[in-house]
């Protein structure tokens, strides 16, 4: 009488504790599948770029490369992004056969209104950035910062994180960069990795606190 | 299966476990506090290629040159013009803090009348014709001369048509400002002849005694004193004494610090004489060859200013009167110079002609490194006016300020008068132009102003912003402000170069606003008659280009021209008095030298109020703009408190702590202050801000502090007509 009583309890036992685990792993999936996924995708918006330029085609027509647009000016601050007049040299008729071009000549040449681009590598308001510095001083390649984009036949669309309003660039495009190291320097240009390069590069520790270079050199 | 809360509570943690094992809860802590950081009201520049344009920064006389940096249409930037004569690349906090005065949300954005009360948006057109409505009501009534313009200054073309506007109308009531330079070009006048202003040349020379000048805190031409400034401090050959009643900031500076008893500067100056008389160190050769009159001075001198008499009235230590008026005359390049604080406030004939007459002592008269009676520009120069009856009848009439009558021969310009004069007479100003200027803060006793002014039933303003005189207007044309017209700048205060500044159009004008030169020919145009006939230009532009002639060419490409070439008449040539030289003021003069002050007795009010001047806070014309408001110190202004200087030894006596609210009195009024011990004042004598009392502006500087000008009653110079009322008798109490 005493074992019969015994299994029936352990086999009790096990049918209760099984939907525990079953929940367990559902809740523990779901989260994993809506942290890892879901969330990312509802964090960033994704917009269209005005125009989808294709810098490849422009590379192979111009003579400086990266800075024959995107230059130096006298007195030493970084033009970024070009302006109407640059492009109005060649594209003041439509030159090509694509529909972006034939859109870019009637929207915004034809109007003198400036496209507005959007920065995949604008640092918050509280960063000061020399390109000088960097591109002139240090003699550092685009790519570093920027990756193959001079490469590219299209414009990857512009992410905008919806709660602080930056470019998913400045966090890192994959959202594993936060745990994994990343794949390329360009992946990711949050303050910590202008540190990591401003520490092998130049051995600073001018900062007490952190061991690393002065808040100031960045944060006027 | 049974499905139980326990299920439900390990779903639970198996989400907790997934969300922690996820990135959302560390991104999203990363972000929030990120979003926690972005604060859309903090003002960010627009980036983009950078374009300098040269122009005159006009918010104070000092005629500064300006460089605004500007990114596509929008002022970022104002910095000193690199090389410019006045300034050499440095500005002050004002003039740097332009770009808030350009885009200002509380600028006058088009004409207004007031009706019921209330500010009404009208058209130009409607502005206009009210305008010439109203005047020529006057005209057919025959009360041309009714009409005044109060303005800040009577050079340059804007101002001049203003005075031509009122002479083809038929007043002669165009009344400027005025300050310590009208009352040293007043006593240049009577000892030199001529119409010149005071130009002193600071950089060549090598002792300066300043008789409460605030060359630190704004007198003459701000920015150049500071930089002159530097130089003395530099060259250990030179040196610098500051008579002043408190540890100004130049007072710090100096060399030497000559603590006196406020009021009575005049006499120091006739100690200083004395002393060069007795021991004859003054210049024989200008003397004996040059001067007259120094025979029956010298007498006077000798006779009633020892340095031991002196010593009595000034508070002054005898030696120190003897070493300081030796050193003086054995400089080679010494100046005397006057004008408390920042200058604004005249200063008496006895005081000025003094201290003029300190220079002519030592023959620095007309000399590098000495002062210079500077001739005015003269380039505006322009068409006679034909004048018709209604006209010629008008200026027939004294001016209302009895300036070049009567008791006052010599004064051009009056504004003290206007309020005691609107009071008296019942045929008073009709009505008033108020430009560049802001009396209903800036004039002593501002409330009897306030209430004289309230006697004008038609009063037209020009001001671009609100200021504390433009709130009792009955109509607004606004101005363009400076960044936004091309001007004629004359920048002549303490310059012994003058120079003619062009104030360019750096970004176009962002309100409805019209340059005052384009209105007032407006006005004439709509007026017609020989008014009209008197403007034969187009526009402003039109009248500045032709006024300018070549010379627009050099202003435009530089911003600037220099008008003199340092040269002068020698001495033999110099002086246009009667009898062709320097002349010494007569004893009667030197007898009015009362250390004047107004009523009030010393037992109901035993302490002394004076002004403390400060580049940190603008009393002139143009309000403080926010940023500057950043930078007044506690010392100055606490809470909404105006602060009040005081010796410890006199406060304890009153029975006042550090930082205790009180109650300051004056015979024209009463504020309630807080108390802040300083031991670098006199005891006896209280200091307050000036600058402070705004009613008008912005909430930045509304109502924060109080008015000085408020608190003092003006003290007529005899000999001038000025207001010199340097303070007031005050009486602290507890509050």
């Amino acid at each position: 009488m005493g074992n019969a009583d015994n299994k029936e309890t352990a086999v009790d036992h096990s049918a209760e504790s099984k939907p525990v685990v079953l929940f367990f792993i559902i809740g523990f999936a779901a989260s994993l599948i809506f942290g890892w996924l879901i969330y990312p995708s509802l964090l960033y918006s994704k917009k269209e770029q005005p125009i989808d330029f294709n810098h490849a085609l422009h590379m192979d027509l111009v003579d400086d490369g990266c800075r024959s647009c995107h230059y130096f000016r006298e007195d030493g601050t970084f033009s970024g992004s070009p302006k109407l007049t640059e492009c109005i040299d060649c594209h003041e008729e439509v030159q090509g056969e694509s529909h972006d071009e034939a859109v870019f000549v009637e929207e915004y040449v034809s109007k003198n209104r400036e496209v507005p681009w959007l920065i995949y590598a604008e640092q918050p308001d509280c960063v000061f950035f020399s390109h000088a510095a960097h591109v002139i001083m240090a003699e550092m390649d685009c790519v570093t910062c920027h990756g193959h984009i001079g490469e590219s036949t299209s414009l990857r669309p512009y992410e905008e994180n919806r709660l602080t309003g930056y470019s998913r660039d400045i966090w890192g495009k994959n959202i594993e960069n936060m745990i994994f190291l990343k794949k390329n320097t360009w992946d990711k240009m949050k303050m910590d990795d202008c540190a990591d390069c401003h520490m092998k590069e130049t051995g600073r520790k001018t900062s007490v606190s952190t061991q690393k270079d002065g808040c100031f050199v960045c944060h006027k | 299966m049974k499905i139980d809360r326990r299920c439900f509570l390990s779903l639970g943690i198996g989400a907790v476990a997934g969300i922690t094992l996820s990135p959302m809860p560390w991104k999203s802590t990363d972000d929030l506090s990120i979003w926690t950081q972005n604060w859309p009201w903090t003002p960010v520049p627009p980036d983009g290629a950078v374009t300098h344009v040269n122009s005159v920064c006009t918010l104070c006389p000092g005629g500064c040159g300006i460089t605004v940096c500007k990114v596509d249409d929008r002022v970022i930037k104002i910095e000193g013009m690199e090389g410019h004569p006045v300034n050499e690349g440095g500005i002050c906090a004002l003039g740097l803090s332009g770009p808030q005065l350009l885009y200002s949300p509380t600028r006058i954005k088009s004409p207004l009348k007031k009706e019921n009360g209330k500010w009404r948006e009208i058209s130009w057109d409607a502005a206009v014709s009210e305008v010439a409505s109203q005047l020529s009501k006057l005209r057919t009534e025959n009360n041309s001369h009714t009409l005044a313009c109060i303005a800040g200054t009577d050079m340059g073309t804007v101002p001049a048509l203003m005075k031509r506007f009122l002479t083809a109308f038929g007043s002669p009531n165009f009344i400027k400002q005025v300050s310590s330079e009208d009352s040293y070009a007043l006593a240049m006048k009577q000892m030199q002849g001529g119409s010149g202003l005071p130009g002193f040349d600071f950089h060549n020379a090598d002792y300066v005694v300043s008789f409460g000048c605030g060359i630190l805190e704004g007198w003459g031409s701000p920015v150049r004193m500071l930089k002159d400034n530097s130089n003395w401090k530099n060259d250990r050959r030179k040196k610098t004494v500051q008579i002043d009643p408190r540890l100004s900031n130049t007072a710090a500076g100096a060399d030497q610090w000559i603590a006196i008893k406020p009021g009575t500067e005049s006499f120091l100056a006739l100690g200083f004489a004395n002393v060069i008389l007795r021991e004859f160190l003054y210049n024989p050769n200008f003397i004996n060859y040059y001067s007259s009159g120094f025979d029956a001075w010298k007498e006077t001198v000798l006779a009633d200013f020892r340095p031991d008499q002196v010593a009595q009235v000034t508070g002054v230590d005898p030696e120190i009167i003897k070493s300081v008026g030796r050193e003086f005359a054995r400089s080679t390049k010494p100046i005397a110079i006057c004008g408390r604080g920042e200058g604004s406030t005249p200063v008496s004939m006895a005081e000025a002609s003094a201290i003029h007459a300190l220079n002519a002592l030592v023959g620095n008269i007309n000399q590098k490194g000495g002062v210079w009676s500077v001739p005015k520009p003269d380039y505006v120069s322009w068409p006679e006016i034909q004048l018709d009856s209604t006209a010629a009848s008008g200026l027939a009439k004294s001016r209302f300020d009895g300036a070049g009558t009567g008791q006052y021969p010599d004064a051009t310009h009056l504004p003290n008068r206007v309020s005691d004069a609107l009071m008296s007479s019942d045929n008073g100003i009709k009505a008033l132009f108020i430009y560049g200027t802001n009396p209903c803060h800036s004039m002593h006793n501002t409330k009897a102003f306030q209430n004289a002014l309230a006697k004008i039933p038609f009063k037209v303003s020009f001001s671009s912003y609100m200021d504390d005189t433009t709130e009792f207007a009955d109509l607004v044309l606004p101005n363009h402000v400076w960044l936004e017209r091309f001007e004629d700048v004359p920048a002549t205060r303490s310059l012994e170069k003058p120079v003619i500044g062009l104030a360019k159009k750096v970004v176009e004008p962002l309100f409805n606003t019209m340059h005052t030169g384009d209105a007032v020919i407006s006005i004439a145009k709509k007026m017609g008659g020989s008014i009209g006939a008197a403007f034969p230009w187009d526009n402003y532009e039109v009248c500045l280009k032709d006024t300018l002639g070549e010379q627009w060419y050099a202003l435009e490409k530089n911003g600037y021209i220099e008008t003199s070439d340092g040269s002068s008449e020698p001495w033999s040539q110099g002086f246009q008095t009667d009898t062709g030289k320097f002349q010494f003021p007569d004893a009667g003069y030197l007898m009015a030298n009362q250390p004047l002050l107004i009523k009030g007795g010393e037992k109901e009010y035993p302490l002394t109020l004076i002004p403390i001047d400060s580049l940190r806070l603008s009393s002139g014309n143009t309000g403080s703009p926010p940023f500057m408001m950043k930078i007044v110190s506690n010392s100055i202004l606490l809470n909404n408190d105006t602060v009040v200087e005081i010796n410890p030894q006199t406060a304890q006596q009153l029975g006042l702590s550090d930082g205790a609210s009180a109650q300051l009195t004056t015979p024209a009024g009463t504020i309630r202050v807080n108390v802040h011990y300083f031991e670098g004042i006199m005891p006896g004598v209280v200091a307050m801000a000036k600058g402070l009392g705004h009613s008008g502006y912005d909430a930045y500087l509304a109502n924060k502090g109080d008015n000085y000008n408020q608190l003092i009653t003006p003290v007529e110079d005899p000999a001038s007509g000025f207001d010199i009322a340097w303070g007031a008798r005050a009486k602290l109490v507890k509050a």
